[in-house]
């Protein structure tokens, strides 16, 4: 166990991955970066932030493969070569960019199994940065999740800390269907003890960060943290909240969430994508489905607004949902309670 | 070919606004103040100008995420682009896109993007308007090295060949796309992909205003007068890393050195003006001072311009609001 930071994490789980399995093999535009450079340095960047530095100097050209600008062709060579007898792992560097190469995923990994009859298996990672907080402006800061979660036959997946992000990719590269790994951009550099060790974390199984009586809290990636945050300021305040990070939006953990929602009667869910048919929208859902009887207040979503995200800080930092926002979407339902028994 | 004195000035003009407006983004970068990523155009100065200085208002360009010089050398004002930067109210798009969102449909500026190869269908796409209402506009997609191997060039490559569109597609090839070297990521030669979608083929030397003008002169007269598009495949250098903080651990120590000493194309121009009498050295000096001037003065507007009000977050996300 030491301090490693979530790019960190990232690194040694595909490093592991990689030495434990052969097949395990990565893709993606400048993963290793330098290759024809003049300055004959074939491991330059790895990775547009670093995150794969060193993999193509251990593993070789063989197996970390420079991509040229092209997501369309290698998204969909990673997805052929899964369905065939490799492992890759795919990096998209920004998850906007799957507008350039969507039907490889949507059309063709994540339908391969069902369409043929359950005899595709396509073990394949798409791995991609998402999140507003960096000012890089409405077509590199978005949240794109519940657009991968619409879509039958993808897992998606969303680590909230260096810890699950080690756990989850390990896991991500064991299964054996197409899965969408989406790391925050601004969490690279946040740090916690992680194992040496490789371990897995189970996909559909949500985390509790904390466990409390009065609201219950759905939080998904970076969202967790925040959510934590505003659960340390509310207790002072004498209110206790459940946090739940589901980890992955599909696998959705629904019977964790229905549990906590049936003993605090009140939820909040925190989510950092656009807020139509976002997962804030599928968890109120569920809940008003399935749990309308222990329901003590309406259900809250702290999102961000219907817009794309704006460049200026002051609009993206208005744009982004914030522990104090999720403070006062807390102390809204405690609220109606209080009002209902008066 | 004579180019009239008054574009040559015009032309330096844009040229060094360029070089000093990124040469002091560079400096003002470091200080922490500006958010965002941030892509340079330094040395490429000469093919945005050199093509630009054949379209007028009523042509279309789209850019790049590089895209500062293409727009300066369309006409948009510096004092608009720096406030954007610095993510102004007083800013060409109201401090709501940044450095890779940069636009000016007035000027017929569609745009910088942070999509590579987001330009080229966009391009189809306004040089169908100039076709279709006969305005006797043509539409420019510059586009780089790398986003060459976008599938979506390559369709537009042969949709404007099929819709004899008057498209003109000008490949910015500084030799890298990222960290990575055209060399190694491109197939075959760019020539060759145009020969293949049936368009005519030009190349010149990109840090040669010279050279640019005359080129793009041809292609742009070929495709204004409707005998569809055309390829111009520039070859630059970069001289800062793909974006700020870049350290350029990929390419050769002295590399750069060697080209902003003997490939500077703003140097090469005074060489040759001067050498021809074309023009004198004094009114290039002048306009030197003159947009030393007019960039510290955008930076200076720029800091002390307002932040937008938060109404702004919730405003142009649809017409009606
Ligand atoms: C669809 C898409 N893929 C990848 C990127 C990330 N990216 C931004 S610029 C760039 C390199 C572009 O190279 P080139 O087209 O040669 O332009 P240059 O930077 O050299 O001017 C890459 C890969 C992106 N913005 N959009
Ligand atoms: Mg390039």
């Amino acid at each position: 166990m030491s301090k490693k930071s979530f790019r960190q994490a990232i690194n040694e789980a595909l490093r592991q991955e990689m030495r434990r399995d052969p097949r395990v093999i990565l893709m993606g535009e400048d993963v290793a970066g330098g290759q024809g450079g003049s300055a004959d340095n074939p491991d330059a960047w790895g990775g547009v932030l670093g995150v794969t530095k060193g993999l193509y100097t251990e593993f070789g050209a063989e197996r970390v493969f420079d991509t040229p600008i092209s997501e369309a062709s290698y998204i969909g060579a990673a997805a052929g070569a899964a369905a065939t007898g490799l492992r890759p792992v795919a990096e998209l560097m920004f998850v906007d960019f799957i507008g350039s190469c969507l039907d490889q995923v949507m059309n063709q990994a994540a339908k391969f199994r069902y369409m043929f009859g359950g005899k595709a298996r396509t073990p394949l990672v798409i791995r991609a940065m998402y999140g507003a907080g960096f000012s890089a402006a409405a077509q590199h800061s978005q949240a794109l999740y519940p657009l991968f979660t619409h879509i039958p036959g993808l897992k998606v997946v969303i680590p909230s800390s260096p810890y699950e992000a080690k756990g989850l990719l390990i896991e991500a590269i064991r299964d054996d269907d197409p899965v969408i790994f989406l790391e925050n951009k601004v969490m690279y550099d946040d740090e916690e003890d992680v194992p040496d060790d490789s371990y897995t974390i189970p996909f559909g199984e949500a985390n509790l960060t904390r466990e409390g009586d009065d609201v219950t809290i759905v939080a998904f990636g970076r969202m967790v943290n925040f959510a934590n945050q505003a659960a340390d300021r509310l207790e002072k305040e004498g209110i206790t909240c459940t946090v739940i990070d589901p980890r992955t939006t599909s696998p959705l953990d629904t019977g964790t969430i229905l549990d906590c929602v049936a003993e605090t009667g009140r939820l909040v869910i925190v989510d950092e994508s656009s807020p139509r048919c976002n997962m804030a929208t599928d968890v109120a859902a569920l809940v008003a489905e399935e749990a309308f009887d222990a329901l003590k207040a309406p259900i809250r979503r702290v999102t961000p607004p219907h817009t794309p995200v704006p460049f200026a800080s002051v609009l993206e930092n208005l744009y982004m949902p914030d522990p104090a926002r999720i403070e006062a979407a807390v102390k809204s339902v405690m609220g109606y309670k209080a009002k209902q028994e008066a | 070919m004579q180019i009239p004195r008054e574009v040559l000035l015009r032309s330096y003009r844009a040229m060094r606004t360029i070089r000093d407006f990124e040469e002091r983004l560079h400096v003002e970068f470091a200080t922490g103040e500006i958010p965002g990523f941030v892509h340079l155009y330094c040395g490429e100065e000469a093919s945005g100008v050199g093509v630009c200085s054949h379209l007028k208002d009523t042509d279309t360009i789209a850019s790049t995420h590089r895209g500062h010089g293409h727009c300066i050398a369309k006409g948009v004002g510096v004092d608009g682009m720096m406030a954007e930067i610095y993510g102004r109210s007083t800013g060409v798009c109201r401090g709501k896109g940044g450095s890779m969102h940069i636009a000016d449909l007035s000027l017929g500026m569609l745009g910088a993007n942070g999509i590579v190869g987001g330009g080229p269908p966009l391009i189809c796409g306004a040089a169908l308007s100039h076709k279709v209402l006969k305005d006797g506009g043509v539409a420019v997609a510059f586009y780089g090295d790398g986003a060459s191997n976008e599938g979506t060039t390559l369709e537009s490559l042969n949709l404007a060949s099929v819709w004899n569109l008057p498209a003109v597609f000008v490949v910015e090839d500084n030799g890298y796309g990222e960290a990575t070297a055209s060399s190694y990521a491109c197939a075959g030669t760019q020539k060759d992909r145009a020969a293949g979608f049936g368009i005519p083929y030009f190349e010149c030397d990109g840090t040669d205003f010279f050279a640019v003008h005359e080129t793009a002169g041809e292609a742009i007269a070929h495709a204004r007068a409707g005998k569809g598009p055309a390829m111009v495949h520039v070859h630059l250098s970069r001289w800062y890393g793909h974006f700020e903080g870049d350290a350029m651990t990929y390419r050769a120590n002295g590399e750069v050195a060697k080209e902003r000493a003997e490939q500077d194309c703003l140097k090469k121009f005074r060489e040759k003006v001067t050498e021809i009498s074309l023009l004198d050295s004094a009114s290039l000096d002048e306009i030197d001072a003159s947009v030393r001037d007019e960039i510290e003065q955008a930076v200076i507007k720029a800091k002390a311009a307002p932040l937008p009000e938060p109404e702004a977050l919730m405003q142009d996300v649809y017409v009606s609001y």
